[in-house]
């Protein structure tokens, strides 16, 4: 088992024919991730990476059953894309593309969520991947190996970096997802943590948080009351000055909102541990798991 | 990006909000011109990218065009928190009966945006928040609907504002409008007063615009002021890196913001500080590299450099590439301490042998050399 994703997903591409959705494909089928097809307005009828595109969602969910649609398209069209792919039924939309305008996540998040049949991960993420069986997203798939521990990031390299790690020390992942680092997402930790805890395969959960925002607060909420296995938390940026953005539009601790002293805090009375490092990280699931 | 309080201003006259007349001044000259062509008390204000003008002494009454000249060369050439005041806003003084605040932000826990709303205006409002949470009304905002006017007429009775009812509610009504309009993710104003003949005017604001959006608005993306912004943040926006200047003596060049934040955060574990943070992005080739390499040792601060790379798409021995030409070509001026994993690390490895380049098994080994070749704390 695992979650969202498995080796039965089929995955359209939003953007196949531009440069990132051409390379990220090619990866994506290496890994085994099921590419049935493509989609780029005014590009329909061609194919690309020998997968038939489309003009639009709708046009490639007539013609195949579609599990999860991974969007590769430019900042001022990405939002748009992400509601094209929901309001053709399409259950999982996974948002790459990164610098979306603000008000375009919160117009677009709001309608999704109204819907209440569409899981939308992203935007600015590195997506998610169920190793040797589906990756739906950019991240290396070579340092994944499938395993017990599920990983929830807010960036990127830092999921790389844990689930390498992991892998090596012989844990292994069951499903990782990184949620992204914009203030504006689809699905944080909360949502993602009752998935896991209903998961057979994962026996522990790794949250890597950063500062910004209040969702490892919300998150430390749910494991206090209703996490049944053990997690093991991260917090990314402590040493960040107050005001400053840190890359992640996200990661920006604004008045007292954000801070690392309230996540701490937050996963501290939730009896989760905090690493101070990535290879501590290891260490506190080792704790756990034996 | 910020704007100036005078370019806020601007914004929301043009949304039909109320602003008292004013215009910038960058002599005491011009100053007490303005102040005489309003032939009333005005009110002199710094205009620099941060708040706490007031104490500072960045805002002051004039009643004469003398006074405003004189008031206008104090203020100007200030440095307020590391800013120097080149220009001033010359404005007509407001006769203040009372002062408000209105502000829209961004809230993620609603995923939407929250008008705050308060009888408390003229102050911090942060301080307001965290001493009388209860003195600030929050409503989110459905974004396909925006604020209507029936909604802004019951905040205004909620939070107990007096004045003229409608003209407040419009107010907040052309405050959301100017929001989504401009694509901001900040819009106060802080003090919105009612003067003693009952006028609601706003007397301050502030706006911040969301950089993700200011593709759609090439007018306001003029208004980026080169010396607003760390001369090296801003060579190295044009390199199209994420930097912030910190203040620590440690140069960090990392792939990905959470890596970098890291990295950062490693440094100050094992006693050092961070001189700023870099993301050279994903997939970065040598060229990339060298650039912010660079920007990095243009530092004068900077003692040593912590490059930290984890290879996925970015190929280590590019990064490796980068690091050499930048030795090569003689820019490599202080010790520089590397630990790169994961795609090619094998490659950059034996491309650096026998190099004068530090190589570490990890961060942490990396973070501690670092710091000890920068002599601990910056």
């Amino acid at each position: 088992m695992s979650i969202l994703v498995n080796k039965n997903t089929r995955v359209l591409v939003q953007g196949i024919t531009g440069r990132e959705g051409a390379f990220h494909t090619e990866q994506m089928i290496k890994a085994g991730t099921q590419v049935v097809a493509g989609m780029t307005p005014g590009k329909g009828g061609q194919t690309a990476q020998g997968i038939p595109v489309y003009d639009t969602v709708k046009e490639a969910a007539n013609h195949h059953h579609i599990d999860a649609s991974i969007i590769f398209v430019p900042a001022p069209g990405a939002a748009d894309a992400a509601l094209e792919a929901a309001h053709a039924g399409i259950p999982l939309v996974v948002l790459i593309t990164e610098g979306i305008p603000t008000m375009d996540m919160v117009k677009a998040v709001a309608e999704i969520k109204a819907m209440g049949n569409v899981r939308l991960i992203g935007g600015n993420c590195p997506g998610l991947i169920t190793p040797g069986e589906c990756k739906l997203g950019i991240m290396p798939a070579n340092v994944f190996k499938r395993g017990r521990v599920g990983l929830i990031s807010r960036s990127g390299t830092v999921t790389y970096e844990t689930a390498k790690a992991l892998s090596d020390a012989g844990y292994g992942i069951s499903t990782c997802i990184g949620i992204g680092g914009d203030p504006i997402i689809g699905t944080t930790f909360k949502d993602l943590l009752p998935m896991f805890n209903d998961d057979p395969e994962t026996e522990a959960v790794v949250v890597c948080g950063e500062i910004g925002g209040s969702d490892e607060e919300d998150a430390a909420e749910y494991i206090k009351a209703h996490m049944k296995k053990p997690v093991v938390g991260f917090i990314g940026g402590r040493s960040a000055p107050k005001g400053k953005k840190m890359g992640h539009a996200g990661a920006i601790i604004m008045g007292n909102v954000g801070t690392p002293e309230s996540k701490l805090a937050a996963f501290a009375a939730a009896g989760v541990p905090v690493a101070d490092t990535i290879d501590e990280i290891v260490e506190l699931v080792r704790a756990k798991l034996g | 990006m910020n704007l100036h309080e005078y370019q806020a201003k601007e914004i929301l006259a043009k949304y039909g909000i109320p602003v008292p007349p004013g215009k910038i001044a960058y002599t005491a000259d011009e100053a007490k011109q303005i102040a005489t062509e309003f032939g009333d008390m005005v009110v002199i204000k710094a205009q620099v990218h941060t708040g706490g003008r007031g104490k500072a002494g960045g805002v002051k009454l004039a009643k004469t065009p003398e006074e405003a000249r004189e008031k206008a060369s104090q203020i100007l050439g200030l440095n307020i928190k590391g800013f120097i005041t080149k220009k001033v806003l010359v404005a007509k003084a407001v006769d203040i009966a009372k002062e408000y605040y209105a502000g829209l932000i961004l809230d993620r826990v609603t995923q939407r945006v929250v008008l705050m709303l308060s009888k408390e205006g003229g102050v911090d409002i942060e301080e307001v928040a965290a001493a009388r949470p209860y003195a600030i009304i929050k409503h989110p905002i459905d974004p396909h609907k925006g604020l209507r006017p029936f909604e802004a007429r019951a905040l205004v009775k909620r939070a107990g504002l007096e004045g003229n009812l409608n003209k407040l509610a419009q107010i907040l009504v052309q405050l959301y409008q100017a929001y989504e309009g401009i694509d901001a993710s900040t819009a106060e104003i802080n003090p919105l007063v009612i003067t003693t003949g009952g006028d609601v005017v706003a007397a301050d604001a502030k706006i911040v615009l969301d950089d993700n959006a200011l593709y759609r608005h090439p007018e306001l993306s003029r208004l980026r002021e080169a010396e607003a912004e760390h001369p090296l943040e801003v060579e190295a926006s044009n390199y199209g890196f994420a930097y912030v200047k910190l203040d620590g003596n440690v140069g960090i060049i990392g792939n990905g913001a959470g890596l970098v934040m890291y990295t950062l955060d490693l440094v100050q574990r094992v006693g050092g500080k961070a001189a700023n943070f870099l993301d050279i992005g994903g997939g970065a080739k040598a060229d990339v590299v060298y650039n912010a390499l660079k920007v990095v040792l243009k530092d004068p601060d900077v003692k040593g450099v912590f490059i930290n790379i984890f290879g996925g798409i970015t190929r280590a021995d590019e990064v490796a590439k980068g690091v050499i030409r930048a030795m090569d070509e003689g820019i490599l001026t202080k010790p520089v301490a590397m630990r790169v994993a994961g795609t090619a690390e094998e490659e950059a490895k034996t491309l650096l042998e026998g190099r004068p380049i530090y190589m570490y098994p990890t961060s942490v080994d990396a973070a501690k050399a670092v710091v000890a070749m920068t002599g601990g704390q910056g």
